[in-house]
């Protein structure tokens, strides 16, 4: 765990008794009240389907909860509408399984996308860029367009964009979802990296060893409701 | 601000660039709906040259009785000039009508000597009288049957010719009013065959509008560009448009010459061709920015 000792006592995003229906005979996320501080490694374990997708896109208010509130730092972002969605996201860097690169940009442009959407200047960009690029092993590619990329490579991209601008927290929805063990290794390392730098970091994962290897918080998530959370969480089967 | 405006023109020229495929059959498509477009803009010069030259050919005459002093006709001719109706009076004289008459009939020897032989000039004094409309000419007529010109006028034509007068007014009225729905019908319709192309290819790049808006792109930055593309399809289009249609009415134009005289539409074309690339720039740019508009707006919403 990273970051001064202080930082734990700020909570950054609090879920009040939230709840995602979209079936009434199985809802997605039922009752679900957690916290998490600011600077922590947390892992949402659970098998597919078990709600933790539907978590974050509440986070990220790419959904609204059928009941219950979703607060994220000053933002209740239940009540965002989608004038303030754009900038509420410039605090949230997400990452996804399926990397969601845009395919006309090259990777400079993709990173370089995040910056621009908050209308940074050209030479800070230009600045700035390679210089993430770098961290994440990608300097030589720079003007690769996705198409031309392997998937560990797409979503170290997608790494790159999701920090650039310095968010509190990063969000990574399955990550190493389409990759081999050796890239899902190299991804998970990033986000460890990206966590001791003082970012919060939520990761959604259905791999037991990633899990059981972080030794970080675990929330374990079943048919909607919070199931397990501890403080040096080991994936448990449900 | 400038910066977002520079960046929206940049992005909206790199994805016209880089969505090639797309990009080409959106300017395509815009291509024919102006060619429908530029056609029908022709197509009204066109009808409106045929009723104007059948309208020219309408007139009234009024003919004068024998003992008739030429001031009063021309104190005749003075009040029809003032009336709003009256588009153009032309007077001939007693002794003008019976030298058009001989030249007429210049090789018709028999006609030649019977005129020759009268001592009197058998032809009476006439106003030919234009409306601007057709529909003008009974109120023409009217104001002519009024009992204190009647000790001067003889007769007046449009007694005779009212039936054919009034059809060809109702003709070319309706023919106005059908070019102007057909216009107004086809423009719509080549509208909608454009926005449905635009929507498409803004379908096709609806997961790219999702993560534009899940890295945190204002509703401006993810529209703008795709607005940007619309515009230069537009402007494209409207340029390549009238260089295809230019050949296709220069091979036409002799042939409706035949059938309208005296309208030569190649060379409208041409003398109108800023005007034209003018409506054309306006329809094309419009219809993409407005399509492009209103089909990025909903999946704008989450």
């Amino acid at each position: 765990m990273g970051g001064p000792e202080w930082l734990f006592f700020l909570p950054m995003i609090f879920f009040q008794g939230v709840a995602k229906i979209y079936d009434h005979l199985s809802p997605a996320l039922e009752d679900v009240t957690l916290e998490i501080k600011q600077g922590e490694f947390v892992s949402l374990a659970g098998r597919s389907g078990a709600g933790k997708s539907t978590l974050i896109k509440l986070l990220i208010g790419e959904e609204k909860p059928s009941r219950g509130r979703v607060f994220f730092g000053q933002y209740e972002v239940n009540k965002l509408g989608s004038s303030e969605l754009p900038q509420f996201r410039r605090h949230i860097g997400v990452v996804f399984q399926d990397f969601r690169l845009l395919p006309t940009k090259t990777a400079f442009e993709n990173v370089a996308f995040a910056l621009e959407v908050e209308g940074r200047a050209q030479r800070e960009i230009n600045e700035l860029v390679p210089q993430v690029l770098d961290m994440v092993g990608l300097a030589e590619k720079s003007k690769n367009f996705p198409h031309e990329l392997s998937g560990g490579e797409k979503q170290r991209v997608a790494i790159a964009r999701a920090m650039i601008h310095r968010p509190e927290v990063i969000i990574a929805d399955e990550p190493t979802g389409n990759l081999d063990p050796f890239h899902t290794a190299e991804i998970i390392k990033l986000l460890e990296k990206i966590n001791q730098l003082g970012t919060t970091v939520i990761l959604a994962t259905h791999d037991k060893e990633i899990i059981n290897n972080l030794e970080k918080r675990v929330i374990t998530l079943d048919r909607g409701r919070v199931f397990r959370d501890e403080v040096k969480g080991k994936y448990i089967l449900v | 601000m400038f910066t977002i405006v520079f960046r929206i023109v940049q992005f909206g020229f790199k994805g016209f660039r880089r969505n090639g495929w797309l990009s080409t059959a959106t300017v395509a498509i815009t291509i024919l709906a102006l060619m429908v477009f530029v056609g029908l803009i022709l197509f009204r010069v066109t009808t409106q040259h045929a009723v104007v030259s059948i309208q020219d050919k309408i007139d009234i005459s009024v003919y004068f009785k024998n003992n008739t002093s030429e001031d009063q006709i021309l104190n005749i001719k003075q009040s029809l000039e003032n009336l709003s109706e009256v588009k153009d009076v032309n007077y001939v004289s007693s002794d003008k009508a019976l030298e058009l008459f001989k030249t007429a009939h210049k090789n018709e020897q028999v006609i030649s000597q019977a005129v020759n032989e009268l001592n009197t000039n058998p032809f009476q004094a006439s106003l030919s009288i234009k409306a601007q409309k057709p529909e003008q000419y009974a109120t023409i007529a009217r104001y002519l049957s009024a009992p204190n010109l009647s000790n001067y006028i003889d007769n007046v034509s449009y007694a005779k010719n009212q039936v054919v007068i009034d059809r060809l007014a109702r003709i070319i009225d309706n023919v106005n009013k059908a070019g102007f729905t057909l216009t107004l019908l086809l423009s719509l319709i080549a509208g909608l065959v454009v926005f449905n192309t635009i929507r498409l290819a803004i379908y096709s790049n609806r997961e790219e509008i999702g993560i534009m808006r899940v890295v945190g792109a204002s509703n401006a930055l993810v529209r703008g560009p795709y607005m940007v593309e619309g515009i230069i399809s537009g402007a494209i289009a409207a340029v390549a448009s009238l260089i295809f249609i230019a050949p296709a009415i220069y091979f036409a134009s002799p042939y409706l010459a035949v059938f309208i005289p005296g309208l030569n539409l190649f060379q409208y074309f041409i003398a109108n061709f800023i005007t034209l690339l003018g409506y054309q720039l306006l329809f094309g740019i419009g219809i993409g920015a407005l399509s492009s508009f209103i089909a990025v707006r909903r999946y704008l919403k989450s």
